[in-house]
């Protein structure tokens, strides 16, 4: 695949020429699509594992540390080995790149489910109950509603985190746009490390404000409404934005 | 790099149930810690890279962010470059920090880029961290120290930082811990640390080498362990025994948050907004 890339001018940032050959475009094409698909699966992966695991968490506290707990530890071991652990495996397929990366989405996924879980407040709880919803219509129909932010929050951070793990995958051979990045390690290949860095950078800025924009769909109670214009409120951050916050540790001490 | 899984996956299905055995036997073997290539220079290797990169870091970050933080300006601005800083692959600063120094000339350089890869890395989570930690203190409890004839400098030293100690030191121990995994990728560079296992492993092209990928892997994810408990401790040390006793209090008053520092305000419903709306 890298043999494509090698006839470049291996000065400027960026050539247009190189762009422009098919091959080359074919090679940015796959490698796009291939970190996208990657993405994409790991987290919906992680979700399909993070939500039951924090409704389990909520319902029965006592897992909570063992949960998180393990959540931790599977976040400390660096993607480079895990990649490379899992090569003999499972080979050079997806697979080998979609473990790791779920496995580092879970810790986000699940710490900010179980979050907005406890965060909805007793009286709601009450209420619904009141309502006489058992406990699965409560579950879905108003605790989950009530903790869509934070679960999006996690997901954004999940999905940035991942795009930029992905990278490193392309050291072991797997993943996409990492290969344009890795030809300029140890040779001047600047055109591909640029369309690189910049297509994965896109992808990671895109998919955050598009999944911002859809979790204000989704949850449009968090969005403040405009015009009420007080000294500070220009500056405050909109629930809806404060993906960025880093939850503790899991590992308690 | 494709053919080197290819034959690692080839060589190792033979003997997969030796590994863990092997990999125990080399982490036992006294002689594989001594020496220039030995596993305790390596670890040096990777927590001096790692110190430096956390360290430079908090000393960038944390000075401007309290005081954005006490102002309370910029605060979309903060969360939006703690963002975008996130987006960008480590991996990628490596490479372009390479380029632009010059390839190969001296180690030097390679240490340079992954010194500027980890800090950003590292700068975010903290900038982030570290101003909501100090923004998001009640209104309540600033006017009560004004009222008590705080000066401004007295209020974000003696309320207010305290008062974020646990979200603050939740943004470096996050950090810390990605910053120790990432810097694997330092070997990548000639600039040592434990990735040199990893890296050198994949390149034996054999069960012996896979057999240093796990050491090395085992060895960074222990000592990544190692960061989050050290730094745990010294979160519990910083933060006011008042504001412990209280959280403590909470608990076992059979408050859901038994954890102390758990109620960060990453995604809470803004106040004063109709909670059951959403059921609607």
């Amino acid at each position: 695949m890298t043999a494509l890339i090698v006839a470049s001018n291996t000065e400027r940032w960026f050539w247009a020429e190189w762009v422009g050959r098919d091959a080359n475009q074919d090679l940015i094409w796959t490698a796009t699509r291939e970190h996208v698909i990657l993405t994409v699966g790991s987290v919906v992966l992680g979700l399909l594992i993070a939500v039951p695991a924090s409704i389990a968490v909520v319902r029965h506290p006592r897992l909570k540390g063992v949960v998180l707990g393990t959540a931790g530890v599977f976040y400390t071991i660096p993607s480079l080995a895990l990649y490379g652990l899992l090569v003999p495996y499972t080979g050079l397929s997806r697979t080998t790149a979609l473990v790791p990366l779920t496995l580092y989405t879970l810790l986000i996924l699940v710490r900010n489910t179980v979050t907005g879980l406890e965060q909805v407040p007793e009286e709601v709880r009450d209420a619904a109950d009141g309502m006489g919803l058992d406990r699965r219509q409560r579950l879905w129909k108003v605790e989950m509603p009530l903790a869509l932010p934070s679960i999006m929050a996690g997901i954004r951070i999940a999905t940035v985190s991942t795009i930029g793990m992905l990278t490193i995958a392309a050291l072991v051979g797997l993943g996409g746009l990492g290969q344009l990045i890795l030809t300029g390690l140890n040779r001047p290949m600047r055109t591909a490390v640029t369309v690189g860095v910049v297509l994965s950078i896109a992808l990671a800025i895109g998919s955050d404000v598009g999944l911002a924009w859809v979790g204000r769909r989704l949850a449009p109670w968090t969005v403040r409404r405009r015009g009420r214009r007080d000294d500070r409120a220009d500056d405050e951050v909109a629930p809806s934005d404060r993906a960025a916050v880093l939850p503790d540790g899991a590992v308690a001490a | 790099m494709g053919p080197i899984g290819a034959v690692l996956a080839q060589s190792s299905g033979t003997s997969e149930d030796n590994l863990l055995v092997q990999t125990f036997d080399y982490l036992r073997d006294q002689a594989r810690y001594r020496g220039p290539n030995g596993i305790t220079t390596r670890i040096l290797e990777h927590v001096q890279i790692s110190v430096v990169a956390v360290v430079a870091a908090i000393v960038v970050a944390v000075p401007i962010s309290l005081w954005l933080g006490h102002k309370r300006r910029f605060g979309l601005l903060v969360i939006n470059v703690s963002n975008v800083g996130r987006a960008i692959p480590s991996f990628a600063i490596l490479v372009v920090g390479n380029q632009i120094l010059g390839l190969d000339e001296k180690p030097v350089i390679g240490l340079v880029s992954v010194f500027l890869a980890l800090l950003a890395l590292a700068i975010p989570p903290i900038v982030t961290n570290t101003y909501v930690g100090i923004a998001e203190i009640p209104d309540d409890v600033r006017d009560a120290a004004r009222g008590m004839g705080l000066s401004e400098g007295q209020i974000l030293r003696r309320v207010e930082i305290p008062l974020a100690v646990p979200l603050i030191m939740a943004g470096i121990r996050t950090t810390a811990v990605q910053v120790v995994a990432t810097a694997t990728i330092a070997a990548q560079l000639g600039a040592g640390g434990l990735g040199r296992f990893i890296i050198d492993g994949f390149a034996t092209r054999s069960t012996g080498g896979f057999v240093k990928v796990i050491v090395g892997a085992v060895l960074v994810a222990l000592l990544a362990l190692v960061t989050e408990l050290l730094l745990g401790l010294v979160q519990r040390a910083l933060t006011p025994k008042g504001l412990r006793a209280a959280r403590r209090a909470c608990a076992a008053a059979g408050s859901a948050e038994a954890e102390p520092d758990d109620d960060a305000p990453s995604a809470s419903p803004p106040p004063g907004e109709p909670a059951l709306a959403g059921a609607a």
